[in-house]
Formats: structure tokens, C-alpha cells, sequence
């Protein structure tokens, strides 16, 4: 089944807020896929500054001296900053690649979740309260984010089938559903030089949209074409850096409600996840079209 | 008239409370108010009772509902009236996907817009959605009226049986054995009589158009024996 929920801001003064109004959204959506939970956040960022989000099973171990490591091996300023499992370590963006190359040596046992100017990535197993209190997600601002709590059915229950999955710079992609050509995207993909962490048919979305993005699409267009070469059932919904959107197969039969104000854009699974949004009651309320792009940007 | 504030009280309260409603009894009008998108409210009412809901709420609403008039001022989740086996739903709002279906009897209305699937596969209900319904409608629908003022979305009546489908604005397209028929005056009687039930005064029956099954579905074709 899984609940996916997102919030685009458009009113600057609701951005302290991000956080606590986005894990609202996804802890009333737990009964919908109680067996792992996860949230993007994009984040404020400085101009030149880049982030990683990494994982590890020993936090204790891997992230003790880890700042010190870094700044030894890249020769500049790195600072890390740890939340439970998760620690985000901020880099000039120039050398987030070499940061990541590095990070391999240094520390084998540590996974990246995402990276980028802006997105900061939380997942973990467990019920979304539980997920969302030990990254203290709702004391987080930020512009726009995306939250899932999911429902095992195409993968392992392990941090690392936890959505959202993000394949690329700033990019990430929750899914409700379960994609059914998965496994030959994912071979082809892999020709075209992708990498993949685990077995999951999102994972195989995200690096899909990755791809394109990468050879030129604008997400518009890479959601369309997502249309024609993604088979099964979907709700998308994706992040960039600056933008929001989301897309559902032609069929179409996973639930999806939006809403829109001059404040904000948001997303749920179903409307409880709306109710606890400042003026909900005046907003825009609908549900998105099959096979159709809906993408918003700042 | 009990009100049920969904904030303070536990569904499950209402719900008991409208199956607990005997032949004869005095109280038979209620109120819930903030449903906040709750599942399952108002299922499975048997009786002739009247219950305003002032909100919006999540699935299944009025579902397997019997007798009652369920009015919802507010938004549906999907499979509102599901099943429903007589009486009235009126939805002032919107409703999501498969409205009404499988139902039985009685009679929904939707008087904003029904999404998906809205009458798949029913079986004598009456559902008239004053705004436009979505993709794949009226899907295997086998007895009842579906009545559209506003256009349908893709594949309406695909594998259609016998129920009747009016349609007052554009079809986007037509499901497999879903054909257009000629409005006889027995269907613009009936029209009529649908419209005066749903509260609708300003529509002319000779404004839709009708839709139903070419029956070509119906029966094993010796032709075809090569695709099995």
C-alpha cells in the first residue's frame, strides 16, 4: 500500500516549519506502510557549500573522527554533523565527488543516501513517529519535502528499501506502488553506466528519471517519458533542488490527493494527511489526472 | 439529535450507534462533525435514518448502506456508497475513485465531480454526478443508471451489461462493447424521473445522450477459437 506525502512552500514565512508540518503529514499516514519510513528535506544552502547524507549501522565507530579524516584527506574544511544513524557532511560542492571517492576508504561500513546543494535524506526502519523523532526531523526548515512510510512488497524490509531513493544530485523520488519491468530497466540502465545500492523497482524509478536528467530532459520531460517506459502501478512523487512534482500511471488506481494555496502545494495518499494544514479548509483540493505531469518550481 | 464530534469521540461509537437504531425509534437524525478524512464513516447503516456528515472524509463512506439518507458536506474518499443496497448518498463535494460501486440500489449523488472507476461494476444502483466522471467508468456495470451532466473520461462502459448510461457532456472515449443508442421516450421518462430525484431542475432529459452495451461480449464467438 504505502503513504507518500510531500510540501512544496511557496510562502517563505512557513519554511521554519517544514519539517514539523511534513512529519505530521507522514506519521497520520502510518497505517497505510508501518514497516520503514523516510523523508527528503531540502534544506537552506550556502552558495558553493554541498552535502552529503551518509548511513551507518555503527554511527558510534564510523562517524567518531570522521570530520578530522575528511578534512585531512580533501585538504578543506568539512564539517559533519551526526542525527542518530545518519550524519550530513557539508563540503565545498566542488568536491563532493572526491568526497564520496574518499568516504569509500575511509569508511566501507558508511552508505550515502543522497547528495547535493540542498537535500538532506532520513530513513530508517520503524513506525514514522518513531522515524522522525530520532532525526528530530520537525525542528528542520527548509523549502520543499517528500516523506514515505512504507509497505513492503518489492523488496527487503531494511534502511536501505526505505524510500525516498535519490540517484542523483539533489534529486529524490518516492513511489507508491510496485513497477513490474523493473528488472530490465534496471540492466539497461546499468549498460548506460548507473549503479544501483539494492533490489528495490523505486530505486530503479529514481535512476530512470537520473538518467534522463542527465542526458538533457528537464523533469517535465522526464516524467513523460516515464510514461511510455515505466510498466506497472504508480504514484510518483519527485524533488530537485527547486522543484516539486508528481505523476501517476494511466491507470491510475493509487489513491493521490493534492492541495494548493497561495502558501504552499502538498501531497498525500489520502486526505487525512492533509487535514493539519494551515488553511486547508480555503485550499484548491483535487486529484491528480492519470498520465499526467504536475511539476512545480521556485 | 446526537451529534458525534469525530475530534473528541471514536468512530466506532458513531458506527454503533447507527446499527443500534430499532424499527420505531424516535431518534433518527445525526450529526458528525470533524471527520477530518476519516475511513468508514457511516457503514452499514440498516435503518431510516438521516445523518449529516460536515466535512470531508477518507474511504468507504455510507458503504453497504441501507435505507438511510447519508448527506456529506464536504469531499469523498474512495468507494463512497459501495455497495450500497438502498436509500440516499449526497455528496456535496468532490468523490475519488470507484464511486458506488457494485451497489445494489438507491440512489447517490455527487454534486461536484467523481474521479475513476466511478459505477464500476453495479448492479442496480442509480448514480448521477452533476460535474465530470474519470477514466474507465460504469466498467462491467451490470444493472442501474449512471446519469453525467458534465464529460467522461476514458474507456466509459468498457465490457458494459445492462445498466444505462446518460452522458450530457463530451465522451472522451468509449470502453470495448460500450456503443451511443437512440434516447427513446421510456429513457427520457426515466431520465427525468432521476433528475427530479438528485434535486436537479435546470436539465433537459434531451440534453444527454445515452450510452450502453452492443452486447457483442455476450457470447462465446466459434471465430475467435484460435486465441484460446
Amino acid at each position: 500500500m504505502c503513504g507518500i506525502v510531500g510540501l512544496f512552500l511557496k510562502d517563505k514565512a512557513l519554511e521554519p516549519q517544514l519539517g514539523a508540518l511534513l512529519s505530521d503529514m507522514l506519521i497520520t499516514m502510518t497505517d497505510r506502510g508501518p514497516d520503514s519510513a523516510g523523508i527528503a528535506i531540502y534544506g537552506p544552502s550556502e552558495a558553493g557549500s554541498g552535502k552529503i547524507t551518509v548511513q551507518s549501522a555503527n554511527p558510534a565507530t564510523d562517524f567518531k573522527g570522521l570530520k578530522a579524516a575528511l578534512t585531512k584527506q580533501l585538504g578543506v574544511a568539512v564539517s559533519v554533523t551526526v542525527r542518530a544513524t545518519h550524519a550530513v557532511i557539508a563540503v565545498d560542492v566542488a568536491k563532493l565527488d572526491e568526497t564520496r571517492t574518499v568516504l569509500k576508504e575511509l569508511r566501507p561500513g558508511v552508505t550515502v543516501m543522497g547528495s547535493g546543494e540542498s537535500v538532506e535524506i532520513y530513513k530508517e526502519v520503524g513506525l514514522p513517529k518513531d522515524v522522525a523523532e530520532r532525526f528530530k526531523i520537525g525542528s528542520m526548515g527548509g523549502t520543499h519535502g517528500i516523506g514515505h512510510t512504507r509497505m513492503a512488497t518489492e523488496s527487503a524490509v531494511t534502511t536501505f528499501g526505505a524510500h525516498p531513493f535519490s540517484t542523483g544530485p539533489d534529486q529524490c523520488l518516492v513511489h507508491n506502488g510496485s513497477l513490474s519491468n523493473h528488472n530490465n530497466l534496471r540492466r539497461e540502465l546499468v549498460r548506460n553506466g548507473l549503479s544501483f545500492e539494492t533490489e528495490n523497482d523505486t530505486e530503479v524509478a529514481a535512476a530512470y528519471l537520473s538518467h534522463k536528467l542527465a542526458t538533457g530532459s528537464n523533469l517535465g520531460a522526464a516524467l513523460e517519458s516515464g510514461l511510455s517506459d515505466l510498466d506497472g502501478f504508480y504514484t510518483f512523487v519527485v524533488g530537485t533542488k527547486s522543484g516539486f512534482g508528481v505523476l501517476r500511471d494511466p491507470i491510475a488506481c493509487k489513491p493521490a490527493v493534492m492541495a494548493e494555496t497561495d502558501e504552499y502545494v502538498a501531497f498525500g495518499s489520502e486526505y487525512r494527511a492533509l487535514v493539519n494544514l494551515p488553511g486547508i479548509e480555503a485550499a484548491r483540493v483535487w486529484e491528480p489526472e492519470p498520465a499526467t505531469v504536475y511539476f512545480w518550481e521556485h | 439529535m446526537p451529534t458525534f464530534d469525530l475530534a473528541s469521540v471514536p468512530l466506532r461509537d458513531l458506527n454503533q450507534a447507527l446499527h443500534a437504531v430499532e424499527a420505531g425509534k424516535n431518534e433518527t437524525t445525526f450529526e458528525v462533525v470533524n471527520p477530518r478524512g476519516a475511513h468508514a464513516v457511516a457503514v452499514g447503516i440498516d435503518a431510516p435514518v438521516r445523518v449529516d456528515v460536515h466535512g470531508s472524509v477518507g474511504y468507504y463512506c455510507a458503504g453497504m448502506n441501507a435505507e438511510a439518507t447519508v448527506t456529506v458536506h464536504g469531499s469523498v474518499g474512495p468507494g463512497v456508497a459501495e455497495n450500497m443496497m438502498s436509500g440516499t448518498v449526497v455528496v456535496k463535494g468532490d468523490a475519488s475513485q470507484y464511486a458506488g460501486a457494485t451497489g445494489h440500489g438507491g440512489l447517490l449523488v455527487i454534486e461536484g465531480n467523481a474521479s475513476s472507476r466511478c459505477g464500476i461494476s453495479m448492479k442496480g444502483i442509480d448514480i448521477v454526478v452533476k460535474g465530470n466522471i474519470g477514466h474507465m467508468s460504469a466498467f462491467m456495470a451490470q444493472a442501474g443508471n449512471l446519469v453525467v451532466l458534465g464529460d467522461a473520461g476514458d474507456a466509459l462502459g468498457d465490457s458494459l451489461y445492462e445498466a444505462k448510461l446518460f452522458v450530457r457532456g463530451a465522451v472522451k472515449s468509449l470502453g470495448a462493447d460500450c456503443v451511443k443508442k437512440k434516447m427513446r421516450p421510456k429513457h427520457l421518462a426515466l431520465l427525468a424521473d432521476l433528475l427530479a430525484k438528485a434535486g436537479i431542475t435546470d436539465v433537459k432529459p434531451e440534453e444527454f445522450t445515452r450510452y450502453g452495451s452492443a452486447r457483442t461480449l455476450y457470447n462465446f464467438n466459434i471465430d475467435n477459437v484460435d486465441a484460446y
